[in-house]
């Protein structure tokens, strides 16, 4: 038995307790928590902890193996990275969305079972719900309500695929998961959902440059990254994996050229770095697996560096559009540089922490005999260099002057900047140190710095960073131009609102007639009938008495108008009510009798 | 934020005359990793290749840099203007589209 706490529990303490603490105090709590967690981390031992008896099933909170491991290490090393960034803030939502966000993504890579999995999978959406809301725009508001329903259907359909997989006698460990009948198809959807698939994943680049700048650190580390862990534990080796990773690294790029959020093109090259690591879970080899492990390590670094850069100039300038950006680094050296760092090492840079682990995806696709998923992984590796690695920082910081002169990003946010900079060297440098140790098939040794790779891909980059510089000089680069580019968003954003109005347009034009029809005549029709009925009845009874007493009909309109207003507010003299109370008296004997 | 300082010297990155400079190392850069896969190529240095294209002396080069290229054209003139619409297409707030910017 273990003497360390489950992980997702140390975070879900703190992030109950940050909203009640005050001032300093809760600064200092919510940095400790992480630290708590890290030292935790070497208390924990591999093996089977923290079971939990639910009805019939055994629930596993901690099913720690060499996977669990490496990404828990990962996401621990990043969530302090995450609240260091936000800490100057003090924003109680901003710090309790982080730890909450960071205790579900840890509850998914410890659990041992497909329940549990679920669990905390639904509250990674609240974790990415509550960072979108913490921006406290009006924008990311709605972005917030779109998050949601992507996510609560990808949900839906993953709870649909596992109740199926559960019915069709499948097992509820969380293991490896063949590929059959419609309870697996769906739980690959709504995994695939969340890892942002082709047309599955426009949520993510639709809603992540509205989360403040705190929050989408979080949000890049946390649900796409479980997602590639759930698929590489559920189905690895599955064919149609690669090909869907092949698109991911593919096709966003093609958008990220054009784009001109600086935060969004950040956002189609997370799409486009995930997109290997599906590749390498697809190939499902020994190497390929070390390498999505890898890959998912240093990508979480050296995404959350890009992320809090372009996020430090956003607090310093209020700005993260190319067209309004530009020539700050002169008032940001420092943020440059971490830019600069995050931006060789996604780029893969001998030197550089993706050089280590992007390498062994594509190796592995090579060996496996897959020339166009190798050609279009070598494509995708050109693509990213030019759009993330020279376009994030040649828009932000070098460029066009601007004209903006401001501060440099606060200690915090350099320090938080600094320490994801180091490791990307640091694990870039000395893979031997911590990440190849750390990987999950220690059987495939691989060696990332040798004369031929090298000198390859720095060939392959600086040919790439040639065509930039040409293509610039001939006035071939697209111009940055304010826009919104479509996507598969679009269906939800257009259609939606579509749907609605056809809704509108149709339901409540039926709705409309029903009204008109029931509520303007039938009921209206009742109404009267009840309301003067009686009293019409009374007045065509006695119309003809009257006019043989021989009334004229001066006197029979005045009658007829006296009795219709007594029947109708039963106002009638007390003789006249106590003989009507005989007669209903005595035909109440009359019928108890007969009965 | 403060206004610039029209007297203030530009950085050393945003130097027309460094610029230049950078310009002309990269392209010198190029050159060397070119010859030295000729090099290569010429003393039968081996690389460990999966596939033989690998071998031949300026493969990644070419590659990197057709990639690009083709990856700027396509997006510019087949996806931009397939996809392109205004800033406010989806939530009418923000500025004009079509907001140039010279780069």
């Amino acid at each position: 038995m273990s003497e360390a706490l489950p992980p997702s529990l140390i975070y879900l303490i703190g992030a109950a307790l940050v909203p009640f603490l005050r001032g300093r105090f809760r600064q200092v709590f919510a940095l400790a928590v992480p630290v708590i967690a890290f030292v935790n981390y070497y208390l924990i031992t591999k093996g089977v902890h923290w079971r939990v008896e639910l009805l019939d099933f055994e629930l596993i909170l901690g099913r720690i193996d060499s996977w669990s491991l490496i990404f828990l290490h990962i996401f621990t090393v990043l969530s302090f990275i995450g609240i260091l960034f936000v800490i100057r803030e003090n924003e109680p939502l901003d710090l309790s969305a982080g730890l909450l966000y960071a205790g579900s993504a840890m509850g998914v890579v410890l659990a041992g079972d497909l329940i549990t999995l679920f669990f905390f999978w639904e509250m990674l959406t609240m974790g990415a719900v509550l960072c979108l809301l913490s921006r406290k725009t009006p924008a990311s508001g709605r972005a917030a309500i779109r998050y949601l329903l992507v996510h609560v259907f990808g949900g839906v359909v993953l709870l649909a695929g596992l109740v199926l997989h559960l019915a069709a006698g499948g097992s509820i460990a969380f293991d490896k998961i063949e590929l059959v009948g419609i309870g697996p198809w769906l739980m690959l959807f709504g995994f695939g959902i969340n890892c942002a698939w082709p047309l599955l994943g426009a949520w993510l680049t639709d809603t992540y440059p509205e989360a403040s700048i705190g929050g989408v650190v979080f949000m890049a580390t946390f649900t796409t990254k479980t997602a590639v862990y759930v698929l590489a534990r559920t189905f690895p080796g599955e064919p149609v994996l690669i090909w869907i990773g092949v698109a991911m690294a593919t096709i966003p790029i093609f958008y990220a050229v054009i784009e001109n959020d600086l935060r969004r093109v950040l956002a189609y090259s997370l799409i486009n770095q995930v997109g290997f690591m599906i590749v390498g879970v697809g190939l499902g080899t020994a190497l390929s697996l070390n390498g999505t492990a890898a890959h998912a390590y240093c990508h979480i670094l050296y995404k959350a560096l890009l992320f809090m850069s372009i996020g430090a100039v956003i607090y310093r300038t209020g700005k993260s559009k190319a067209t309004e950006l530009g020539g700050l680094c002169r008032s940001m050296p420092w943020t440059c540089l971490f830019c600069c760092i995050g931006a060789a090492s996604i780029s893969a840079f001998p030197l550089f922490s993706g050089f280590v682990s992007k390498s062994m995806i594509m190796s592995s696709a090579a060996a496996e005999g897959h020339v166009v998923v190798w050609l279009a992984l070598l494509f995708a590796s050109a693509g990213v260099f030019h759009h993330a690695g020279i376009k994030i920082p040649f828009f932000a910081f070098f460029s066009h002057d601007s004209g903006i002169r401001c501060k440099e990003a606060p200690l915090n946010q350099l320090l938080a900047m600094g320490i994801a900079a180091f490791l990307c060297i640091f694990v870039g440098t000395f893979p031997n140190a911590f990440l190849y140790p750390m990987l999950p098939n220690l059987e495939a040794s691989y060696e990332p710095y040798t004369i031929g790779h090298v000198t390859d891909q720095l060939a392959l980059l600086l040919f790439s960073a040639l065509a930039f510089t040409l293509l610039m000089l001939a006035g071939l680069y697209p111009a940055e131009i304010r826009s919104t580019n479509l996507d598969a968003d679009w269906f939800y954003r257009k259609g939606g609102p579509a749907f609605y109005r056809l809704a509108d347009k149709s339901l409540n034009a039926i709705n409309a007639a029903a009204s008109r029809l029931f509520l303007g005549r039938i009921v209206n029709g009742i109404n009267n009938f009840f309301e003067s009925g009686g009293p019409r009845l009374a007045c065509i009874v006695m119309t003809p008495l009257w006019k043989l007493k021989g009334h004229d009909a001066a006197r029979i309109e005045a009658q007829r108008h006296s009795l219709f207003r007594r029947v109708k507010f039963t106002a009638f003299p007390v003789g006249v009510t106590a003989f009507f109370a005989v007669i209903l008296l005595g035909l109440l004997t009359i019928f108890y009798y007969v009965s | 934020m403060t206004p610039p300082d029209p007297n203030e010297p530009p950085p050393w990155f945003l130097q027309q005359r460094n610029v230049r400079r950078v310009i002309v190392g990269l392209f010198g850069v190029c050159v060397f990793f070119v010859l030295l896969d000729v090099v290569f190529a010429f003393v039968g240095f081996d690389k460990h290749p999966y596939f033989q294209w690998e071998q031949w002396p300026g493969f990644y080069a070419v590659f990197g840099f057709v990639a690009c290229v083709l990856l700027v054209l396509v997006s510019r003139y087949l996806l931009r203007p397939l996809v392109m619409r205004g800033e406010d297409y989806y939530e009418k707030s923000s500025p004009k589209p079509g907001d140039k910017t010279d780069v």
